[in-house]
């Protein structure tokens, strides 16, 4: 299966795990991704912001460059993945702004192709059940909270993969790899993106609030696929429980570290020490659990 | 309680219900219930709920909705839009508003419109984000030189930020979708 493939920006940087777990996933997996090449930002959440033409833009560039191969788009980070759907909706939708948008970039872009999430590509295209015949190591009696936040679910118009209430796929991709997802309420709640580092007194608390809920419901980690969720949920976890006087010691991973994990990745070459919560405890845990 | 002119404003809710007519918005058939406050994560924090917001746009008081922190503190994660049972997008009026609150110079949060344009001059000059320096700007335009300052040296131990800029092979397209970006709206 070949599919084109849009890291975005955070991949190179705060992300960098995902974007060395979905390296692993993808060779394990015989997925071909192909890396746009000079692929640029997609304007995250500041282009919507400032300007809807420059919002549908930046995008566009990239899906076009995809089209113009034939391809569909993998994009991993939840925001990049939301601006690229909206941009395709509005294109399909009107001719004004499809001709606006060709105008913007300097090329031909139809919408022909389609964006899909990268959880969508490894659970519904690639499929539970080659996943679960390549797990060599099960991540047997983990406990995991599955949190989609806002952007692989919302809004539904968009045509997601997945239902904007409730979603299933990465509890799937838990349950196949072995692991437990835990039943709780906060799946799709916001972390606070950027209002944890633009207005800390009001974004903080949203956070406290998923890891709150994550521990109480039993779980022993918070997996996600937004690297803005996990930067909110794993870099300031140190700061919520100092400034909301809590004693969280939940390790955030990406889905795809956890699947990585489960197909045999030493936690080194998926970037597991790049973490601020250290996961490593959780992850010898694992390995216990498994020869026990 | 304050009086409000309703004959007064109502060439501005005139103005504002076809501005967002034109984006896919019927304001007009926001029946009230507040189910996007109900769901809004951010909504104890606003100065105007998401459900006033939209009240202010459908009586004409829309400078209020421009100079109000709402737009400021929404997180845009869409909550409202799913929800509502009339199919209002709450959440692009949110952007809307603050679009047009920035150009009229309004913000009642300046930080964030800081943070916007620095983050899309990052966009324009490199193509992709340069974090290191998107920070440092940030910090400098908003005066809170050491703000977030431990974060820094945090990241990049774990190699999570770079010094140098990201090298993009673009061909200069970033800066022309800018430059034609600019040229439309500006007539």
């Amino acid at each position: 299966m070949k599919i084109a493939y849009y890291p975005g920006c955070s991949l190179d940087t705060t992300g960098i795990e995902f974007r060395l777990s979905t390296a692993y996933c993808a060779s394990k997996l015989n997925l071909d991704l192909w890396e746009l090449p000079g692929w640029n930002c997609c304007g995250a959440s500041s282009a919507h912001s400032k300007d809807h033409l420059l919002s549908l833009a930046l995008p566009a560039r990239n899906l076009a460059l995809a089209e113009k191969e034939g391809l569909d788009m993998a994009v991993p980070c939840a925001a990049c993945y939301s601006r690229f759907k909206t941009v395709e909706a509005e294109v399909r939708q009107d001719e004004k702004v499809q001709q606006q948008v060709a105008h913007a970039i300097d090329m031909d872009y139809k919408a022909t192709n389609n964006t899909r999430s990268l959880l969508e590509v490894f659970a519904g295209g690639v499929g539970l059940e080659q996943i679960e015949s390549s797990v060599t190591k099960p991540l047997t009696g983990l406990k995991v909270a599955c949190y989609y936040g806002c952007y692989l679910v919302r809004p539904p118009k968009l045509g997601h993969f997945d239902r904007a209430e409730d979603p299933q796929s990465m509890d799937n991709i838990i349950s196949s790899l072995g692991g437990t997802p835990v039943d709780w309420p906060h799946k799709t709640e916001c972390c606070g993106a950027g209002m944890i580092t633009l207005s800390p007194n009001d974004g903080l608390p949203l956070s406290y609030e998923i890891l709150r809920v994550a521990e109480i419901c039993g779980a022993e980690c918070l997996v996600t696929a937004c690297p803005m969720c996990l930067m909110n949920l794993d870099l300031h976890q140190e700061t919520i429980n100092k400034k909301l006087k809590a004693n969280f010691n939940l390790p955030v991973f990406y889905f795809t570290e956890l699947m990585a994990l489960a197909m045999g990745a030493s936690p080194k070459e998926i970037g597991l020490n790049r973490h601020f919560v250290n996961p490593m405890p959780l992850v010898e845990k694992i390995g216990r659990r498994e020869t026990a | 309680m304050e009086t409000v002119d309703l004959s007064a404003t109502l060439s501005t809710a005139k103005e504002w219900k076809e501005k967002l007519q034109a984006a896919g918005i019927d304001l007009s058939s926001c029946y009230q219930c507040g189910k996007c406050t109900a769901g809004c994560p951010m909504a104890s924090a606003m100065d105007y709920s998401p459900r006033q917001t939209v009240r202010l746009l459908q009586l004409g008081m829309a400078d209020t909705a421009l100079r109000s922190r709402t737009i400021w503190l929404c997180a845009s994660c869409e909550t409202c839009a799913t929800r509502c049972p009339r199919d209002v997008d709450v959440a692009k009026m949110m952007d809307i508003l603050r679009i047009e609150a920035d150009r009229a110079g309004v913000a009642a949060v300046p930080s964030v419109p800081i943070f916007h344009k620095t983050f899309l001059e990052s966009v324009e000059n490199h193509g992709r984000v340069y974090e290191m320096e998107l920070m440092m700007k940030f910090n400098m335009r908003t005066r809170k030189l050491f703000n977030n300052a431990d974060l820094g040296p945090k990241m990049m131990q774990k190699g999570k930020l770079h010094f140098l800029a990201p090298k993009v092979d673009d061909g200069g397209a970033v800066r022309k979708i800018f430059a034609r970006v600019r040229e439309r709206r500006d007539g």
